[in-house]
């Protein structure tokens, strides 16, 4: 140790010394700020293409119902990312979910006693499958990318297998009742993502779990040394991923009123980005929710807005694959300065 | 309370390690670097498992199988970096694995209030429970880790060179800790280089050399300072240095730094090596050796100072500037830094040449496979099939592929970083001829090693270092391995 540094007390580089504007945008809500204009930014540009198309109500619930589903899929895939892995099945188990939770039989059931069974089928299943996953990935020491690139195509065929390739048309007039209705003219579905995303920030935030969760994927080996038993969460984290992907499976079925084995295709791609352009840390040991939420704002405002204005598919996915690299962009000079 | 004692046997990275704690004393554990202190507080910790040997806990048999074992038995482990999550905040840090909580829901504000009662506790009010631990400098993290440490009901408290990233002041502050912690009847292993703070709070020493204890429970005031060096240096018979041909005083400078500094690593040192010359950096972990080898080589960016090869500066920060200048570096950590380990031998060894092998961008494996042979005699490298993976090699084979990889190359200038670590002790002795013999042939070689008597042995001088400055500059030949230990104890401690 120099001299020059013996007489100064221990100065932890806390906020204190940063500058207030500074300590704003690194704090967790400041690096929502710039989700947000940039939220504002593709609003105002929607108003200014697609006027009063845009600024309605009826829009801004459209808007909300698109973002529901992959909205809950998201929440999912920011505990597992914050944890330091990935889930590649999301999209996969959707649509196994919605097989299983529509299957004829399923639903002569359902007929005969609750729709209920439907929604708790689809959950177990996407439960049941995370679990799995977890497992392979946690105590088989499998790297997390390929047990759920292998589950991917593996539920993916499961459902083909279970559904015979045909699609179940969802009949059960409780179900449809009541997924499909709204409460004060917000759509059951909107109001089942706000709830998962409520949850999800309440368990990330205020609870063991979470807290847990977001120091594995900071450094697992200290984790492991604090006495966290790490493969046990981890297999947790990814059932509360498969368990996001039933609730998700659900809901498709009450948009779609259908169950299908393509339910869900490349929703593990759009989520991931979501959650990634949210300012959830991709290598880990950062999380957030409200970025995450709204990532998917951003996305599903944008296809809206695109939609609008008569714009194809394919420059949508262009202008989607600029904003991801632009956002990890970002995230790594953050990560960089930290 | 009453005694406690552990004994060891066999596992791996330790061979026989005896020695018992007491009640409310300070036992320390000394032994220099690749001893086997880490493996045995991660053992004690539940984090290792032993192969053998018997672990008693106030007098009953006890098995620590996980981290959570060893915290319900009492012991409390401070690690010397690694447990710390940058993301999380000091009180969320603190009660890690054992939070404040109702059915899984954070008590937030109990925690924040209970971080801040132990952090006063251990004199540092100053640090806020809610700042991220990620912004805090090393000795805030230490302080957080110490925390941890007391956050449970601790009857022992396992302290691995907790001094190392303090400056004084805040060494008197964790020596107050440690006395008013042994005064409630805590016992504490601590773990230090720093003799003199040894002799300070110390009550018994225990001393490990290569994985066993050479000595148990020595008392601190009665052990002499020179009988403690002797105890934790030995003598090993592995080490068989050839003799080194005097260097021609008109010999080129081959590679030349001054004033070379990385910040907040090391700062002005100046070292040239000629032809035929081998230097020696000698000091302790973390006293700046590895990183000075890898700021000439560029794979770091030097913030002041030059690198000259051959009279000519290198751009500071090029890792290609600096091998098409001549020079060649032998990583620390050959696994991870060195070698590609599924490849064979022979694409490992001309690694950093194959391109002059290749006709028009196309390779061209059969001459590799030739030179890689030629190389394979002159070594004498085994197994002796250039096929072969270099994963399957032993530790001094893969060193040789190193070394390989640089002749092919025509290195003028060869850093060593660790040329011996890993390397079973008969291989030893011929790495140590191959140097010398690549010194003969006009290379200037740089080597650094953690083993203060191998540096010796090896080099034509030496250079001291301790943390990040040249403490001394000497022929190897007017040094012993009690000087330099004397030098770098004492300087650290300056």
């Amino acid at each position: 140790m120099t001299t020059d540094t013996a007489s100064a007390p221990p100065q932890p580089r806390s906020g204190a010394e940063r500058s207030p504007l500074r300590k704003l945008f690194s704090g967790s809500a400041g690096r929502s700020i710039g989700l947000v204009v940039a939220l504002l930014v593709i609003c105002v540009a929607g108003a200014v293409s697609g006027g009063d198309r845009f600024v309605d109500f009826g829009n801004v619930i459209t808007i909300l119902s698109q973002a529901s589903i992959i909205g809950v899929v998201a929440i999912g895939m920011t505990f597992v990312i914050t944890a330091g892995g990935i889930d590649l099945s999301v999209g996969s188990v959707l649509g196994l979910t919605t097989i299983v939770g529509s299957l004829t039989a399923v639903q002569a059931v359902a007929a005969d006693s609750s729709w209920l069974v439907m929604v708790l089928l689809a959950l177990l299943v996407g439960l049941g499958v995370g679990l799995v996953n977890g497992v392979v990935i946690a105590y088989g020491n499998v790297v997390a990318f390929m047990a759920t690139l292998a589950m991917l195509v593996g539920a993916r065929g499961l459902a083909e297998l279970v559904g015979e390739r045909r699609t179940f048309v969802v009949s059960d007039p409780g179900f449809k009742a009541f997924f499909r209705g709204d409460l004060f003219g917000v759509p059951v579905l909107v109001i089942m993502f706000a709830l998962v995303a409520i949850g999800g920030w309440f368990l990330l935030n205020r609870t063991t779990f979470g807290r847990r969760t977001v120091a594995i994927g900071g450094n697992r080996e200290a984790a492991r040394l604090a006495g966290v038993n790490v493969k046990r969460h981890l297999v947790a984290v990814y059932a509360l991923a498969g368990l996001t992907a039933g609730i998700a499976g659900v809901m498709m079925m009450a948009r779609t009123n259908s169950g299908t084995s393509t339910h869900g295709l490349l929703y593990e791609l759009d989520a991931i980005a979501m959650v990634v352009i949210g300012g959830t840390l991709l290598i880990g040991g950062r999380g957030t929710i409200m970025g995450t939420v709204l990532g998917v704002l951003i996305f599903s405002t944008l296809t809206n807005v695109f939609t609008l204005n008569n714009l194809s598919t394919s420059v949508q996915a262009v202008v989607k694959g600029v904003i991801i690299v632009v956002a990890v962009l970002l995230q790594q000079r953050f990560a960089k300065r930290t | 309370m009453r005694g406690l004692s552990k004994a060891f046997a066999g596992v791996r990275a330790l061979r026989g390690v005896d020695f018992d704690v007491l009640p409310g004393e300070v036992h320390c554990l000394l032994g220099q670097n690749g001893a086997g202190k880490s493996t045995l507080i991660k053992t004690l910790a539940g984090a290792h498992r032993p192969d053998g040997g018997e672990l008693l806990w106030e007098g009953e048999p006890v098995e620590i199988g996980s981290t959570t074992a060893a915290i319900e038995l009492g012991i409390g482990t401070m690690y010397q970096e690694l447990d710390v999550v940058d993301g999380l905040t000091v009180a969320e840090n603190i009660f890690l694995g054992h939070e404040r909580s109702t059915g899984g829901v954070l008590h937030r504000r109990a925690s924040a209030k209970a971080a801040s009662e132990l952090l006063a506790r251990l004199g540092h009010r100053e640090l806020s429970p809610h700042a991220e631990v990620g912004d805090l400098s090393p000795a805030g993290k230490q302080i957080v880790s110490m925390a941890r440490a007391l956050s449970h009901d601790v009857k022992l408290i396992i302290m691995d060179e907790p001094s190392a990233v303090l400056d004084s002041e805040e060494v008197a502050n964790l020596f107050r800790v440690v006395e008013q912690l042994t005064a409630q009847g805590i016992a504490v292993v601590y773990i230090s280089h720093r003799l003199e703070e040894i002799r300070r709070i110390g009550d018994r020493i225990t001393v490990l050399k290569d994985g066993a204890s050479t000595a148990s429970g020595l008392p601190v005031a009665e052990t002499p300072t020179p009988e403690l060096i002797r105890l934790m240096t030995g003598r090993s018979v592995a080490n068989v240095f050839p003799p080194a041909a005097p260097v021609a005083p008109d010999a080129p400078v081959l590679l030349e730094a001054e004033g070379l500094a990385l910040r907040g690593v090391f700062e002005g040192v100046d070292l040239s090596v000629r032809a035929g010359e081998v230097v020696g950096l000698a000091g302790l972990v973390g006293s700046g050796r590895s990183e000075i080898l890898e700021t000439i080589y560029g794979a770091r960016k030097s913030t002041a100072g030059t690198v000259k090869v051959d009279g000519r500066v290198l751009r500071p920060g090029s890792v290609d500037a600096a091998v098409r200048a001549g020079v060649g570096l032998s990583p620390e950590e050959r696994k991870s830094q060195g070698l590609i380990l599924d490849e064979p031998i022979f694409r490992n060894v001309t690694l950093s040449s194959f391109a002059r092998f290749a006709r028009g961008g196309l390779l061209d494996e059969r001459t590799e496979r030739r030179v890689a042979r030629e190389q394979i005699d002159a070594l004498e490298l085994r197994p002796a099939d250039p096929d072969r993976s270099a994963r399957t090699l032993s530790g001094g084979n893969q060193q040789k592929i190193l070394l390989a990889r640089w002749l092919v190359h025509g290195t003028k200038v060869l850093l060593l970083d660790e040329p011996s670590r890993g390397v079973d002790v008969g291989a030893r002795a011929e790495i140590y001829a191959l140097i010398r013999r690549l010194a003969e042939a006009g290379t200037a070689i740089l080597v650094v090693s953690s083993e203060i008597e191998e540096v010796l042995g090896l080099a034509d001088r030496v250079h001291v270092i301790a943390d990040g400055r040249v403490l001394t500059e000497r022929d190897a030949s007017d040094l012993t391995e009690h000087d330099v230990l004397d030098l770098v104890l004492k300087g650290t401690a300056a």
